[in-house]
Formats: structure tokens, C-alpha cells, sequence
């Protein structure tokens, strides 16, 4: 993976750099020793690392403000950071940036039930925002499968998503506004705790910028009551083909799940040596859950096992406990766990039409076999977002290059059938180069427009997303 | 919209409506169905996108339509409603409200964000909007997004098109994910409640469990909430909504049939349709909305839980001044165009919003053809 060469002049300024930033910031906000700075030299993309120049942790938006106002005086490039959790590099520094981490700013500002908003500083977590209004009968609904580390501040960068969005949507369809720091330090707030936040859509094309155009201290989140109750049923299947059709069909009677997974007997069998969740010994399985009052979900699982019915399932397990449901989420949750427990795996995010489910299957095998490396599949069925996971040794030389190569195979084949690179785990620096498949480059040149309107002098987080070769004229400037 | 004496282009495919603007030597006023005059009027020549028609693809198992921009709306909906689906965002028809004939198109619809009542659930046109296709004002056919409901690949320029009417590029397909349509739906109605009491009890229903999907206060004094689903759990949750909100007073329960009739008013606004004077529609945070009327004057049609109020009040009325600092934003949706050149119908922006704004639309629009002006304020 290239990233651009380090601008010597800015390695030469280096003490200024930090003392300045030293004058502007509590003393333990600015860090540049050498040890220490190799705490940010990856982020959950393990296989690519670089120090950055220092890694400042401001505390409020006027320290921010301060930071990125003397970056853009002095022409460092800011990689901003949230928790540190993108699988997709996207806060990978380089070694004349300075990282801009947000995890001091975790404050929650404002909770407004009667208005259905919180408004938080972005460096908090995920589950944490849920955890301050739970109490009270609401949670944010957006659940990236990190939930537990990931900050709010990455989720609007990658417009996450999780298991629940078929029902609820992902960050940007739950995101009200913005404190948004443009590079050159300007302060603007976009939207608030109203609906639609009025003139062009600014924060829709914030959120899932990938830190490019600003950094986001504050947000308002739309935050929803808690559904009375849910619960989940495990469908087996002889067939990863049927289990699709399944899908389909459930889609089609009406039933609006809250989550349809998706597994298939590499994941299956992995994840049931890892975790005894009591997974049958099948082809392919799903598990469907659905919300609301204990008479409500009866009916819908009613429908749901009737159109199971319709395709022979080879085991139909509705839990009838609180116990029951955590062990038919258990295998799913420990899905990434139990691969990483066999080897090393490389986790891909392509999106495809549902329809094209069997096909993509059966060419993700004839490809796992040409490259000689096993691909267990689990995924987010019911919106099409495929997360295979492609295992691979990492101290076996030229393993990791054949993972990437099979990685981008998979993924043009999700460009090819109609859906797309990534679906909720962002571009990154992992499919920056694969961006031309998807986009001609005219498309690519429509969204590096908008960066030049927020982010001239393209400082901000300035090797993600685009292909180098697209973005040099513009990063050169 | 007086065009008599320019030209009117009218491309029947997207490679000539981008010959159409590479060649454009003024101003155009782009127009979909032409049912939503809002904004500064357009003196340029008519680009019409009415020629752009048909679904391309429709998945019902995969809840996902695409159609051309000219597609008219109703086309749309009646090939979803084969399926028993619909567009999740519940579109309102503005043609009783701004007085326009027309067919509404989805280029239109899309290009205005415009939503009804379910928005209060479901979100918004641009959160159920997956995919665009436009031209640019240098002519360049751009795409963004795709057919498929999850996608963070690239900036999301889907959502900067969605409300854009028209001033970044012009649709020429668009892409929604969909719902199923519910099998049942009702009405939980209360009547003779002041707005501060009906602001109130929507707030305290929108907090339950049981899922209002539409919470609307009408200037007559009827407070409605909207339940969707299968028929059972629609019957047990209006049974709980009823039972909760009891203290503001005794509700009545209307079946699928009249839900339907009566949201499609409130929807489209159809209580000003034979009134007099300018509406407004008001964004606001809903605990604030019955203090923002007050001090405005007018009458008033409360959507979205309090969060959208239609404001009825004389012509020319300058309201701007009335509603001073809020949380939220108004727009002068009907008014004559002596009134929309005077008044801006769009709010104004702070000045780091409106240079990102400026900027914008200088390098998606650089020779400034495409409604130029439109939403200035």
C-alpha cells in the first residue's frame, strides 16, 4: 500500500511545529515522543503502520479550532481520529501529519426526551451514548459491530451501520447536526434538534466524508424509545441459494425484521468450535429478529416460520427465553473472534443486490480456491452487506499480498453485479486504489470538488479515499 | 414561470439533456412536473426532464427501484402498490397547496426533498434515496451511490443532490430502497385540544414503544396520531396509545380506510388549499413550536410531532422578522412571485454556511445556468 512521500521540509520543522502547538494546549495535550506517538501509528487496520510527526488531544471545540487553524498556517496535513477502530485505515497517519484525536471530548452535552435528541461530544463511544439514555427508555439505534470502542466521531466520518440498520438506517439517517471545525479553524454549526437541517444538505455529505472535510466535535443524534421486546429466530438451510431466496421472501411478505444475519458453513463451523452457540451442522443459516410486544413478535415469527416452511429448512429454533436468544446471537457475535482465534483474516465490506446472493456466493468459492485461501462468509443479509472474511497467515511470506489480491477480486465482483465497494467500514486507505472500478472519473472528480470547496488546500486526511494518482494534483498544491 | 417568449428544451435522453446544458448560453429554469414553484423565479429558458421517463429496475425482494427522473410519481407508486410496497417517505403532492396542475415527477420530488408526515419515522426522501445519476452545469454526466441500500464508497453526493432543486445538476435517474406496505392502519384522534396541549401529547406518544409513525395537529383542533402495521399489533397499539394518553381526554380510534383519506390531507396541506394568503413552512425543534406561532400570528398546521408547522398568514407578510432566532428555519413556500422576489423564500445562512454554499455551487454550476439564484436569500 503506497502512501506519499513525507514532505521533508515540514520533518525539518518538526520542534517548531510541536512547540508551537506546546503554546497552544495544556501540556499533557500535545504528545511527540517517539514511544508514545506509536500508540497512533495504525488504527484497527493492523498490517499498515507509520508514526505520525506528534498526536495532539484537545478537550473542546475551541482547542480544535487552535490546532487545525495553526496546521493550516504552518501546511501540516491533520489526520483526525476517533477511537481508532476503522478497519479501513482511515486513520492511518503519515509521518508529517499530526493526528487530531478526539477521545478527550466524550462529554454528553444535552439530553432531550420530549425532542427525541442527545447532543454529545463526538469522542465519546458508541454504546455510550445508548448507556446515557437508556435509563430513561431510548438508545441510539445505529450498532456497528465495535460499538463497545468506536467513537461517534469515526461513525459520522464512515457513516456506520450495523446489524439493525435494515429497521433503523445507519449514522446519516440518524444524525440531526453538527459542530463541524474546517481546517483553516472556522466553526460551523449545521443543523440541530430539528428535522431537516435546511438549505444544501451539508451534513449529508459530511457524514461518510471520512474526516476530509472537517473535524465534527459536537453532534445531535436522533435517539429512539426502546421497542417493548425482541426476539430472535435461527432458520438452518441446506443451501446458501435457499437461505437467499428465504431472505427475499421474507422481504416480500411484509415482515420488516430488525436484522436478517447471514452465515455459511465455513463460518458456521468455525464459530461453533470457537463458541458451542448449539449452531446446526448446515449449509447456511440465518438468524431473523424482529421487535415489539410479546402478542406482536408471535405473529411475525408466526409468517416468518410459515415462509421458512416454504423452503425446507433443516432446523427452525425460535427462542423461548432470554437465555435462548443470547445463545442464538452468540455464534454471530463470536463470528470475527472465532476466525481470528484460526488465523489472520482480512474482513471485506462490499455491498450487492440481495438477488445476486447465490451467484456472488458460488464465484466467492471458485475464487477461494484459484487463490488458495479459505473465505468464510457473514453478513448482513437482509441489506445485501457481505462481510467475508478471508483468512490468511501473516508470517507466511507473500500471504498477505495473495489475501489483498483475492480481497480485490471479490470486491470488483460486488461492483460487477451492482453494488459496491463498502458498505458501512469506509474507504479508507484500503479501497482507495480500487475506487476506479466503481466510479469513472468523472464521478471521482464531482467529490474531490467538494473537498476543494471545505478543505482547499487538501490538508485534511489528505491519502484517503481517492486513488494517489486522482488526488496529486490537488494534494500538491 | 413565464416562458412564451424563450426557448423550451425538452431532452428525451440524458446525453442530450447534457448537449443541452454544454451548449445552454443563459440561464435555465429547470423544471421536473413543474407543480413546485418555490424560491426566486427562474427567468431563464425552460429545461423540461418530463422526457426522461420509466423504471429501470425494480427488485421487490430486494426492496430497491430505479427509475428515470421524469418518471412521473404516480407511475411509480402504482407499480410499487402491485407489490404492496410503497416509497418509505410518504410524498406529498404540493399541486392543491401552491395552486399548480402538472404531474409531480421524481426528479421533482427528489430535488425538493419533499416528505410527509411519515418523516416523523421513516426519514426523510434523501434518507431513503440510494442512488442518483445528473449533469452538471459544465454538461458532465456525474453518478453517485448505487442501487444497493448500504453504501459508504465515495463522498455521499446522493444526499447533496436531494433538496439541491436543481442548483448543483440535474437528475436524471434516481434510486430508492423501499418499504413493504403495511396490511393495516389507524387513527387515534383527539378533538378541541389548544396547540400547547397537542404539542404535549405528541411528544409524550412519540417517546412509547408502539411506533407512531405520524403525529399531526390540525388548525381545527383535531390531534391525530398514525399507527401501521399488521392488523392485530395496529389494533393493540392504538388500544395502548389511547389508554396512555388518556389524561389529555377521551380519542377516538378511525380504521385503515379514513387513516388513509386523512393523512393524505395533512399530507399534501389540503386545509390552506382554498384559503387565502402566503404559507410557510417552518423546521422547528417541536417543544418550541407553539411559542414560535404565537409570535408569529397566523394559523397553523403542526406535522412531524411539532417538528414541521405550515404557517398560513397574509400576503407579503415579511415573517423573517416575526420569528427572530430559532431553533430551526422557515421557508416561504406559496407566495406570488412579486412577494418571492421581495421576500427571500429561503432562509438566509450563516456566513461560514453560505461561503461552503457559494462554493459549491460554484464548481458543480461554474457558469451559473442552473436555477441560478433560486435559493438565494
Amino acid at each position: 500500500m503506497q502512501m506519499p512521500r513525507p514532505s521533508a521540509d515540514i520533518l525539518a520543522r518538526r520542534a517548531s511545529i510541536v512547540a508551537r502547538l506546546r503554546a497552544l494546549l495544556p501540556a499533557d495535550a500535545v504528545i511527540d515522543d517517539p514511544h508514545e506517538t506509536r500508540a497512533y501509528e495504525c488504527d484497527g487496520l493492523t498490517a499498515y503502520r507509520c508514526a505520525p510527526l506528534a498526536a495532539v488531544l484537545p478537550r473542546t471545540t475551541e482547542e480544535v479550532s487552535a490546532i487545525l487553524s495553526l496546521c493550516h498556517a504552518e501546511g501540516v496535513p491533520v489526520v483526525p481520529r476517533g477511537a481508532g477502530t476503522s478497519l479501513a485505515g482511515g486513520s492511518l497517519p503519515t509521518a508529517d501529519s499530526v493526528i487530531l484525536g478526539v477521545a478527550r471530548m466524550n462529554a454528553v452535552l444535552e439530553a432531550d426526551y420530549d425532542n427525541r435528541f442527545i447532543r454529545v461530544q463526538t469522542g465519546r463511544t458508541n454504546l455510550s451514548v445508548t448507556g446515557a439514555v437508556e435509563a430513561d427508555g431510548f438508545f441510539y439505534a445505529p450498532d456497528p459491530s465495535s460499538q463497545l470502542a468506536c467513537a461517534i466521531a469515526g461513525n459520522i466520518a464512515m457513516n456506520s451501520g450495523g446489524a439493525h440498520c435494515l429497521k433503523y438506517g445507519v449514522t446519516t439517517n440518524n444524525l440531526l447536526g453538527v459542530t463541524l471545525v474546517q481546517m483553516d479553524g472556522t466553526v460551523v454549526e449545521i443543523g440541530g434538534p430539528y428535522m431537516d437541517a435546511g438549505g444544501l444538505d451539508l451534513l449529508g455529505v459530511i457524514c461518510g466524508s471520512e474526516g476530509q472535510l472537517g473535524v465534527v466535535t459536537e453532534a445531535t443524534l436522533r435517539i429512539l424509545p426502546k421497542p417493548e421486546g425482541a426476539r430472535p429466530v435461527l432458520i438452518g438451510f441446506t443451501a446458501n441459494e435457499i437461505a437467499g431466496a428465504c431472505v427475499s421472501d421474507i422481504i416480500k411478505a411484509g415482515v420488516l425484521p430488525v436484522a436478517i444475519e447471514f452465515m455459511d458453513r465455513p463460518c458456521i463451523r468455525a464459530t461453533e468450535a470457537f463458541a458451542h452457540a448449539g449452531y446446526p451442522d448446515c449449509e447456511a443459516l440465518l438468524i431473523v429478529e424482529v421487535e415489539g410486544s410479546d402478542a406482536e413478535i408471535d405473529e411475525q415469527l408466526g409468517l416468518i416460520r410459515q415462509i421458512a416452511a416454504r423452503h425446507d429448512p433443516v432446523e427452525f429454533r425460535e427462542s423461548q427465553s432470554e437465555e435462548e436468544s443470547k445463545k442464538i446471537w452468540l455464534g454471530r457475535k463470536s463470528a470475527f473472534g472465532a476466525m481470528g482465534q484460526i488465523n489472520d483474516y482480512m474482513c471485506l465490506d462490499g455491498t450487492i443486490p440481495v438477488s445476486e446472493l447465490p451467484r456472488v456466493l458460488r464465484r466467492i468459492g471458485d475464487l477461494s480456491r484459484e487463490y488458495g485461501l479459505d473465505v468464510a462468509n457473514v453478513f448482513h443479509a437482509g441489506d445485501g452487506n457481505m462481510h467475508p472474511l478471508i483468512l490468511f497467515d501473516a508470517n507466511k511470506p507473500g500471504d498477505l499480498e495473495t489475501c489483498e489480491a483475492l480481497g480485490a477480486e471479490i470486491l470488483k465482483l460486488c461492483v460487477e453485479v451492482g453494488g459496491c465497494l463498502t458498505g458501512e467500514h469506509g474507504v479508507g486507505i484500503e479501497k482507495r486504489d480500487l475506487m476506479v472500478v466503481q466510479f469513472a472519473p468523472a464521478d471521482l472528480e464531482a467529490q474531490m470538488r467538494v473537498k476543494d470547496v471545505f478543505d482547499p488546500a487538501w490538508l485534511l486526511n489528505p491519502a484517503k479515499v481517492f486513488p494517489l494518482a486522482a488526488s496529486a494534483p490537488r494534494r500538491a498544491s | 414561470m413565464s416562458s412564451d417568449t424563450l426557448a423550451v428544451l425538452r431532452p428525451e435522453t440524458e446525453a442530450e439533456l447534457a448537449e443541452a446544458i454544454r451548449l445552454a448560453s443563459g440561464p435555465l429554469a429547470i423544471r421536473g412536473g413543474g407543480t413546485r414553484p418555490i424560491g426566486r423565479p427562474q427567468p431563464g429558458a425552460l429545461l423540461e426532464t418530463g422526457a426522461l421517463t420509466g423504471i429501470t429496475l425494480y427488485e421487490p425482494g430486494a426492496l430497491t427501484l430505479v427509475a428515470r427522473a421524469g418518471t412521473p410519481l404516480a407511475e411509480v407508486e402504482a407499480a410499487l402498490a402491485a407489490q404492496n410496497q410503497r416509497l418509505p417517505f410518504e410524498p406529498p403532492d404540493h399541486r392543491g397547496l401552491l395552486r399548480t396542475g402538472g404531474e409531480p415527477t421524481l426528479g421533482g420530488m427528489v430535488a425538493a426533498n419533499a416528505s410527509g408526515p411519515r418523516r416523523v419515522q421513516a426519514g426523510a426522501c434523501r434518507d431513503s434515496l440510494i442512488g442518483v445519476r445528473f449533469v452538471d452545469g459544465t454538461g458532465t454526466v456525474v453518478k453517485n451511490g448505487g442501487r444497493v441500500m448500504k453504501n459508504v464508497t465515495g463522498y455521499d453526493l446522493v444526499k447533496l443532490m436531494a433538496g439541491s432543486w436543481g442548483t448543483l445538476g440535474v437528475l436524471t435517474e434516481v434510486a430508492f430502497k423501499l418499504l413493504p406496505a403495511p396490511e393495516s392502519a389507524a387513527t387515534i384522534l383527539w378533538q378541541g385540544l389548544d396547540s400547547a396541549s397537542a404539542l404535549r401529547l405528541m411528544a409524550e406518544a412519540l417517546k412509547t414503544p408502539w411506533e407512531v409513525n405520524a403525529a399531526a395537529h390540525l388548525p381545527d383542533q383535531r390531534t391525530m396520531l398514525r399507527v401501521e402495521g399488521f392488523a392485530r399489533s395496529v389494533a393493540y397499539r392504538a388500544d395502548e396509545l389511547a389508554k396512555a394518553l388518556a389524561p389529555f381526554g377521551r380519542s377516538v380510534t378511525l380504521d385503515a380506510e379514513e387513516t388513509a383519506t386523512l393523512w393524505a390531507q395533512i399530507r399534501d396541506v389540503a386545509p390552506f388549499h382554498d384559503q387565502d394568503g402566503d404559507v410557510w413552512r417552518i423546521a422547528v425543534k417541536p417543544s418550541e413550536a407553539a411559542a414560535l406561532v404565537a409570535r408569529a400570528g397566523g394559523e397553523a398546521l403542526y406535522d412531524w410531532g411539532g417538528g414541521l408547522v405550515w404557517l398560513r398568514v397574509g400576503e407579503g407578510v415579511d415573517l423573517r422578522a416575526r420569528l427572530g432566532e430559532f431553533p430551526g428555519h422557515a421557508t416561504l413556500v406559496r407566495a406570488s412571485p412579486e412577494t418571492r422576489r421581495r421576500i427571500a423564500p429561503f432562509p438566509p445562512e450563516a456566513p461560514a454556511i453560505a461561503a461552503l454554499t457559494r462554493g459549491l455551487r460554484a464548481r458543480f454550476d461554474p457558469r451559473g445556468l442552473l436555477n441560478p439564484g433560486l435559493m438565494d436569500a
